[in-house]
């Protein structure tokens, strides 16, 4: 992974001093709440409903053991023994107090962490595929370029006060785990004559106008890759809206525009700095590359190693189930990818305790090179797993809560904190997951469901991702009561969706049967093999909507 | 039923930049020697025969109607941009202005730095680049980055205070007006 060098480290502690300073100011009465709001908001700070909320950037969601044996100990420190991982790949504290926070931040400096730009109208963490570097159908390993954009978007000095905020997702591979058609600017690395290159999308969002992007550029060389993000976010800078934060998103002004034109002015702009000092010398890209080589893998019989490990399955049930839900195959033959899933029911998704991130870095210590990966969907991978310790690790990690076999089913949900924590919140959302995942508990019928994504968020807000769930649910407001509107047909994917409002919207405790209801009509109505979102796309939105909608008789 | 032809409403005024007797100009303190018009409201008539002699900065669309009349006293004619006024609007002119001043409205409209930026990058100017408005201490620094070497401050702080903010970072990740090459550059040779 990248590692800091002094260049690096003098620019985190200048921040952390600078923070420290305008947080005193800020105490001191010296600075506005008004202007405060902006500083501690660029420094991921935000005052939530019962204490300040601090949320730290995880850079593509890559961690080793150190960092999270450092977010262990200042989830214990300075707040309530726990941390949230966020569907941006970053990781949340809760209860943290506000003159704590620069302490917090010189502890996060030391280990090479921060919570620059987590925040505020500024260019925020990009994020990426989890299996990155590892995945068999990767056309090249984003991470080099995830890094190259992380610098430069830090501290830049023409951009921390956009319209809006501004989220950038780079893809790797042929499937899109990044989501990258739900952000402000999706990159997809692509190969053309055994040229590396980008294909760049803009405009996609989630939120209250969710947007699917639109391509502007079907292949960019590999050395533009800086320019043209810094031509894009000029055009949006200079002509995005500003009198109203909710059409202030790049999506707004890409859909006034039109892609086409759109996509014209940036080449304009950017005609006039593509061979300036943005461009990525070979150099640059030797040495952005050069931190994220091969671990020193074994050299394994990838059929005997499989057939090993189908023969221990055999003997397990519950194994097996775990083996079939939570790994992933690997490009190199005896490994695996395996994900940990902080998603038993009863517990907020994406919550860990300080003991649990401790877990996380000594699993990764013993079986993956030192390093995991927080994912979008809010569990954590452990990218290279010998396939002879696996079943060694799924004990160990079943002793931790980490083994709960359902990634990728029904109760692996993506789901924002909600009105427990969130002052923006229209509606709680961790009890409707929770009730959700109490009557679907039964994980026989959980595998014959197959992939199901179920996202909720708490409002308009998206943060829970609910337009691009298979199923989604939104928190709404009816005069001070809280309601859930259900959604369907949703995706994130590179065949990328967003999910259609069923009909009116349902009180917390009619959720779980609604969503039964929906199964239902799956079950009925699939194909062999067919997945739900499959069978939703054939069939439609109507027999869903008959069944849930249908009169007593 | 015959269009109701509706009156034109006198396009309203955002909030206009003050003109403080002090200055940061090139890191030090300085008195202010530029009095600024602010955007005429109505019809106020200003032509180059009735404004007064001395350093003057124009709002741009002034500037542009009477820059020929104020041909001769160029050198001291300044001009300043609304935060909605691009760095395109002068172009190659700006090259022969001695100050340009460019309005921040409010600290969150981040316009300016790109218009900051462009008018060093691609117009050339040299002169003295000003920042008015209602920017605060914290984008000193990315001011500064962008090419603005003047700061007409409306704040609290002090201007001492303020000079301590100019350089809150010692290196920077990209390139811009302070370090003509990014950090990628730097190191990977």
């Amino acid at each position: 992974m990248y590692r800091y060098d002094d260049r690096d480290h003098a620019i985190i502690n200048d921040r952390v001093a600078q923070f420290r300073g305008q947080t005193e100011r800020y105490l001191a009465g010296d600075l506005s709440e008004e202007q405060f709001l902006p500083l501690r908001l660029q420094n991921g700070l935000y005052i939530q409903r019962l204490a300040p909320m601090l949320r730290i950037a995880v850079p593509y969601g890559l961690l080793n053991s150190t960092q999270l044996r450092r977010l262990a100990r200042i989830s214990r420190d300075y707040d309530k023994g726990y941390a949230h991982f966020t569907t941006r790949q970053n990781l949340q504290f809760n209860w943290p107090q506000l003159d704590d926070v620069p302490d917090i931040l010189a502890e996060l400096a030391e280990v090479e962490m921060h919570s620059v730009q987590t925040s505020g109208n500024c260019i925020r963490n990009t994020t990426s595929d989890p299996y990155a570097g590892v995945a068999r159908d990767e056309i090249a390993d984003p991470r080099p370029y995830c890094e190259l954009i992380r610098q430069w978007s830090t501290f830049h000095p023409e951009f921390a006060f956009l319209p809006r905020k501004f989220k950038i997702a780079v893809s790797g591979s042929e499937q899109d785990r990044a989501a990258i058609r739900v952000h402000d600017i999706g990159v997809q690395i692509v190969k053309r004559g055994g040229e590396i290159g980008f294909q760049v999308l803009v405009g996609g969002g989630q939120g209250r106008t969710p947007v699917i992007a639109e391509q502007i550029r079907d292949f960019l060389p590999e050395q533009d890759l800086l320019s043209y993000l810094e031509a894009i976010v000029r055009v949006y800078n200079q002509l995005g809206r500003r009198d109203n934060k909710y059409k202030a998103r790049i999506k707004i002004l890409v859909k006034a525009l039109g892609a086409e034109e759109f996509g014209r002015r940036v080449e304009q702009e950017w005609e006039q700095i593509k061979d300036g000092a943005d461009r990525l010398t070979p150099e640059a890209l030797a040495w952005a590359k050069s931190f994220f080589t091969e671990p020193t893998y074994r050299a394994f019989d990838g059929a005997a190693s499989d057939a090993a490990l189908q023969a221990q399955a055999e003997g397990d049930k519950a194994f097996s189930r775990w083996l079939e839900r939570n790994s992933f195959p690997h490009r190199v033959p005896g490994y695996r990818a395996i994900k940990l899933s902080t998603k038993p029911t009863g517990v907020p998704p994406g919550d860990v305790t300080d003991r649990q991130l401790e877990a996380i870095a000594e699993l990764a210590d013993e079986f993956s090179f030192g390093e995991a990966r927080v994912t979008h969907d809010q569990n954590v991978v452990l990218a290279d797993v010998q396939q002879d310790r696996l079943l060694e690790l799924w004990q160990a990690a079943r002793k931790h809560g980490f083994a709960t076999p359902n990634i990728g089913t029904l109760t692996d949900m993506i789901c924002c904190p909600g009105g427990d924590y969130c002052s923006l919140a229209n509606a709680k959302s961790i009890p409707v997951a929770e009730a959700i995942q109490r009557k679907f508990d039964d994980l026989d019928y959980l595998y014959d469901l197959g992939d199901l994504n179920l996202n909720i968020s708490g409002c308009m807000n998206a943060c829970g991702h609910h337009h691009v769930g298979h199923i989604g649910i939104l928190g709404v407001d009816k005069k001070g009561e809280e309601f859930y509107q259900i959604q369907l047909g949703g995706s994130s994917s590179e065949n990328a969706s967003l999910a259609k409002v069923l009909g009116p919207s349902f009180s917390r405790a009619e959720v779980p049967e609604v969503i039964g209801k929906i199964l239902d009509i799956y079950v009925e109505q699939r194909q062999p093999e067919e997945p739900f979102i499959d069978t939703y796309n054939r069939i439609g939105l109507q027999p869903f909507k008959e069944s849930v909608y249908a009169r007593a008789s | 039923m015959p269009a109701q032809a509706k009156k034109p409403k006198p396009a309203k005024l955002g909030p206009q930049p003050e003109n403080p007797a002090q200055v940061i100009i090139d890191d030090a303190v300085a008195e202010n020697v530029w009095r600024l018009l602010p955007q005429a409201e109505g019809d106020v008539e200003i032509t180059g025969e009735s404004l007064a002699s001395g350093n003057v900065i124009l709002p741009y669309k002034l500037w542009h109607n009477l820059r020929d009349e104020l041909a001769e006293r160029a050198h001291e004619i300044g001009v300043w941009l609304d935060s909605d006024e691009s760095a395109e609007l002068l172009g190659e002119d700006a090259k022969a202005l001695p100050l340009i001043a460019v309005h921040f409205p409010a600290f969150a409209d981040g316009r300016g730095f790109t218009t900051g930026r462009l008018l060093r990058e691609r117009y050339g100017f040299d002169g003295e680049l000003r920042a008015v408005g209602a920017f605060m201490r914290d984008q000193l620094t990315y001011l500064r980055r962008c090419g603005f070497n003047a700061f007409a401050y409306e704040g609290q702080q002090s201007l001492e205070n303020l000079l301590e903010s100019l350089h809150d970072f010692s290196d920077s990740y990209q390139a811009a007006l302070d370090q003509p090459l990014p950090m990628f550059r730097r190191r990977a040779v």
